[in-house]
Order: structure tokens, then sequence, then C-alpha cells
């Protein structure tokens, strides 16, 4: 149930986000999330995509810094409470998140989550019957 | 091994008488042949007939890199031009290239210092050196060929520049040597990482580097990358090209060869010699030269000589590793500030990489360092937080080693240009 998430280091140059894109983009490679976080000199991107193994290879071919972090996606009820539910779950084992992010769509509602053990955080959430996504419901979506 | 033992074993008397007979004879050949040293000798009131040791050395006039320009191309050459055998001319970043001849017996000379040097790094017949410094006016590549070839090693003479090709020459000819800058040595390392190949195709032994300033946190980079031992080769194409002073197994600074080029340290101010130990700039005078000799040429390099015997048997004086060039050191808001120190704060952090560039701007009349750093592509975090730490870090290491505080950018790994020859670590927009 891990997920491979991939991360770019981008310097803040206007039009690297972009390049970023169209290479994933001639690459039949579909981002089912992205978020950005930025400073004020670089930003990170962080995305689950369909498939990661050749995003990175064609990225780093064209010269991109790309690293791949191990996430935990979850997908949870689109109703109020959900987020919060999960969250205290992980705050009651003492899990640290490092960054997350989410949407929700009709009925599907997913978040990203980072944590240092993200191993400790799918036996968590699945003791709970959590429903977590694998890489290849990713590449389903 | 001592290429030499007689000279550069010499006993401080034998060395004195020497460098006393070979600088009568140099000031001779001055007066009698270039205009620009007699003139000078008159104005100082200098008779070149009283001139017997080389203890009268300090008394003589300097020769500077305007110098050499002012006489522009071969004003300072000391024999008919028929007598010259080869010119090599340095990159004038600004102006007019550095021009240097060289006699039949200057090139034998050379390719001697270069012989004892490569023996000091322990190179010996059966060896395959890759020269990966430019061949062409630069004196790097052909500088070292010579004394390669006179070892008896087998030469590689690849130049500057094709990774792709030097990777491939380095394993299919079996190179056991290496010889380039090492900024070079380090991108030749990173892209055999990057390349995947085999550290049992790499047969590499030892680096001869040079042409550029570099750290002792630069060289344990290079020996883990390339898995070698790294020995510093100095020189100028003033003096001579590389083969001015080499460092030996002990790596105590660099044996000059002062049969040849005497050194002196003096402070920049006040032009007064310094004494052993003291830092302050490298002063050359080239007695054995025929073509070009130098009196008391100065560097411009900041370092300092140590006398007494090396553990490996020489008596050459030894010079500590330049800390910079005087035109290297920026002064930013009244403080000196050596490219190298912060090369050295960087090495020191596993995060970061050697690769850098420091740009000086005025800003409001006020000096602003910028030093862009560049991740370390292996690895870095995608936390902000940790990249941040990691920028905080390098600031407050800065800023207690210099005394002053720069603007930390990190930089995607690879985007500073590399150099195939000397790193443009340095952008100054303060003159532009």
């Amino acid at each position: 149930m891990l997920i491979k998430q991939l991360s770019v280091f981008l310097e803040d140059r206007s039009g690297r986000l972009t390049e970023l894109t169209r290479i994933l983009a001639e690459n039949d490679v579909n981002i089912t999330a992205l978020s950005v976080a930025e400073t004020a000199d670089y930003g990170i991107v962080r995305m689950v995509v369909g498939r990661p193994e050749l995003a990175k290879e064609a990225l780093e071919k064209a010269g991109f810094s790309i690293g791949l972090t191990d996430v935990v996606c979850v997908n949870m009820p689109d109703k109020p409470g959900s987020l919060y539910r999960i969250l205290e779950i992980l705050t009651d084992v003492k899990i640290n998140i490092d960054y997350m992010y989410a949407f929700s769509n009709n009925a599907v509602a997913l978040a990203v989550i980072r944590a240092a053990d993200a191993a400790q955080v799918i036996e968590v959430l699945q003791q709970h019957r959590l429903q977590l996504l694998s890489q290849s419901d990713i590449y389903q979506l | 091994m001592i290429w030499n033992t007689e000279r550069e074993c010499a006993d401080r008397q034998q060395m004195q008488e020497l460098q006393s007979r070979e600088l009568v004879a140099m000031i001779k050949r001055m007066q009698e042949n270039v205009p620009f040293y007699r003139d000078k000798f008159r104005e100082e009131g200098i008779e070149p007939g009283d001139i017997k040791s080389v203890e009268q050395l300090k008394h003589l006039p300097f020769t500077t890199k305007a110098d050499l320009r002012d006489n522009y191309p071969f004003g300072l050459f000391t024999v008919p031009q028929s007598d010259v055998v080869r010119i090599h001319a340095s990159s004038g970043t600004t102006g007019k290239p550095t021009v240097v001849g060289y006699t039949q017996r200057d090139i034998a000379l050379w390719a001697e210092v270069v012989a004892r040097s490569l023996t000091m790094a322990g190179v010996h017949s059966g060896d395959t050196i890759q020269i990966a410094y430019g061949y062409g006016p630069f004196t790097g590549g052909l500088g070292l060929h010579y004394g390669a070839e006179m070892v008896s090693a087998t030469v590689i003479p690849i130049s500057t520049g094709n990774t792709k090709k030097q990777l491939q020459f380095m394993t299919d000819f079996k190179a056991t040597i290496l010889a380039c800058t090492p900024s070079y040595a380090a991108h030749l390392g990173e892209s055999i990482l990057k390349e995947g190949i085999s550290p049992a195709d790499i047969r590499l032994r030892t680096g001869v580097f040079g042409a550029e300033p570099w750290t002792g946190e630069m060289r344990t980079e290079i020996e883990k990358l390339l898995n070698i031992k790294a020995y510093d080769i100095y020189g100028l194409s003033e003096v001579i090209g590389p083969g001015v002073s080499m460092e030996c197994a002990c790596q105590c600074g660099n044996h000059v060869f002062e049969d040849h080029f005497i050194p002196e340290i003096i402070d920049p101010e006040t032009l007064e010699v310094l004494p052993d130990g003291a830092l302050g700039e490298l002063v050359f005078t080239t007695v054995s030269k025929e073509a070009m000799p130098l009196l008391r040429y100065r560097t411009r390099d900041l370092t300092r000589l140590h006398r007494g015997k090396c553990d490996c048997g020489r008596t050459l004086v030894r010079m500590d590793k330049c800390l910079g060039r005087t035109d290297d050191m920026l002064i930013i808001r009244g403080v000196n500030v050596f490219p190298s120190q912060v090369e050295s704060v960087l090495m020191e952090m596993a995060e970061t990489t050697p690769h850098y560039q420091l740009i000086i701007r005025r800003e409001n009349n006020l000096d602003t360092m910028e030093i862009r750093v560049e991740i370390n592509e292996e690895n870095w975090s995608d936390s902000i937080r940790e990249l941040e730490g990691i920028r905080r870090r390098i600031d407050h290491n800065i800023k207690s080693l210099l005394g002053i505080g720069a603007i930390i950018k990190l930089v995607e790994p690879n985007s500073i240009e590399r150099s195939e020859g000397k790193a443009k670590r340095i952008i100054d927009e303060r003159h532009c």
C-alpha cells in the first residue's frame, strides 16, 4: 500500500514547472495529485503519478533531480469529520505527519500523507479498516 | 623514488652556491639582451656586476604581470627568436594574453621538473597516464606530457572535455594515473557513478591535480570518488607551467624546485621579504630559464614557505597549498574572503556538493555575497524543513568562518556550469 511519490526540486525559474509537465505529457504519464511547496528561492513539487519509475527516468534524462518518497494514500468518505478521524488515529499512536495534501471530488476524498515511518501509518490505518490506495489503484484513477 | 637526488637532496650550502651562480648568469643575460631590465637596473641604481650572491636577491626589483603585458608579446625574451622553439600563452581574462617562450633547453628543463614531480607521486614506467589537461597554448597538457614521457609512462594525450571518451579510454586503456584540474577530476568521478561503471573497471591509483586552488576537503572528496591518492602539482605559465612545485607522499606542502625557481615570500603591501612560516605573496626568480627568465616575479599567490628536511628525504623548500590568489581574494564589506574558504565549509557538509558559485553585488552601496550551492543529487530531502535546515547551517558556518553573512541559495544539481578546464566560481557584478 506504499505509494511512490515523485519529489522534484525546482529552482525559482520561469517555465520550469511547464517543462516538467511537458515531459510527463510526452511520456503519457498521468498526474493523480500534485502539490507545490515554495520558498523564496526554490520549490518542491510533489506528485502522485500513474507510472512513477517511468516518469522518474524521463525527468532525470531531461536533467531534473527526482526523489522517490514513500507516502500513503487514504480513501475516505467525502463528508465532514473524515479527515479528523484519520488524524486522530495517527495522533493517538504519536505519528507525526511531515506534510500532506488532499482533495475531494463527488463521493471520493483522497489524502496523501507523508510521515517518517510510512509502514507504521499503513499498519495503523488498516487496523482501523480505512481504505488505502495501492500503486495500481492510482494507475487506474 | 627521487628523480634527481643530487638536486632534490642538496644541502643548503650547495643549493645556495648553485642559485648564486645561476642568478649572476641570469642578471648578465638580462642586462645584455633586454632593454626593459637594463632600464630597470639603471633606475634602481643597481650595478649588475655587484650581484654576486642569492642573498642579494632581496635588493633587486620585482617583475609584475603588468610588465609582461607592457612588453607583449616578446619584449622580455633574452634570446633571439630563432632560439625560441615554443610559445605558450595563458588566456587573458582581462586584455592581452600572457606570453612565454621556451628554448630547446627550457623545454628539457620543464620535462625534468615534471618528471621529478611525477616520480614524487610514485609514477613510473609501466604506468598509463591520462592527461586531461588542455593541450594547446595552455601549459597544462604539454607540460605534463613531456615529463610523463621522460619517466617512460604510457601517455594518453586526451586533453580536456568529452567526458564519455575520457571514461572509455580510462577503462579500455586501463589508465593508472589521471592528470587534470581538481574540478574536472571531481566531474569525472561523478560521471563514473552516473554511468554506473563498475569500480573494478577503473584502475586509477594516483591523481596529479593542479592549475586551480583546491582545499584539503576537496582532496578527500576526489580521493573517495575515484579511489585514488591525489597529489597537488603547482605551477604557473609565467614561471614555466606545471612542475614549479609538487607534493610528495608526506603531503606536508609542495617541494619547490628551487634550483631553477627561487621562491620568496613578501608582504604584498610593504614588499619586504617575510621570514619562513609567514603568510604572504609568493615571488619567483627563474634563474636557469633561457628564453624568458623572470626576476622576482610576483605570482599574486598567497602561501607560506617552510624549510627543513622532509621525511621523503628531499631538502627542497616547501610551500603550503595556496590559500588563493591575491586577485581571487574578494573584499566584501571590508572583509577578505577566499573562495577556498567557502568551499571548505561546503565540503564538510554531506548534503551539499563542491559545486558552488559566488555572486557579489553592490546594492545601495553595500556589498552582498550570494552563494549558490547545488544540493546533493543522491541525498536530498523533499522536506522544506530539512532543506531550510541545510540552508541555515551553511549560513551559520559561513558566518562563523568569514565573519560576514551571505545569501545562501540552494539550486538544482548540475545547474552550475561545469568547467572542463577551470571553474568559474566567482561572478563579481560590482565592476560591471
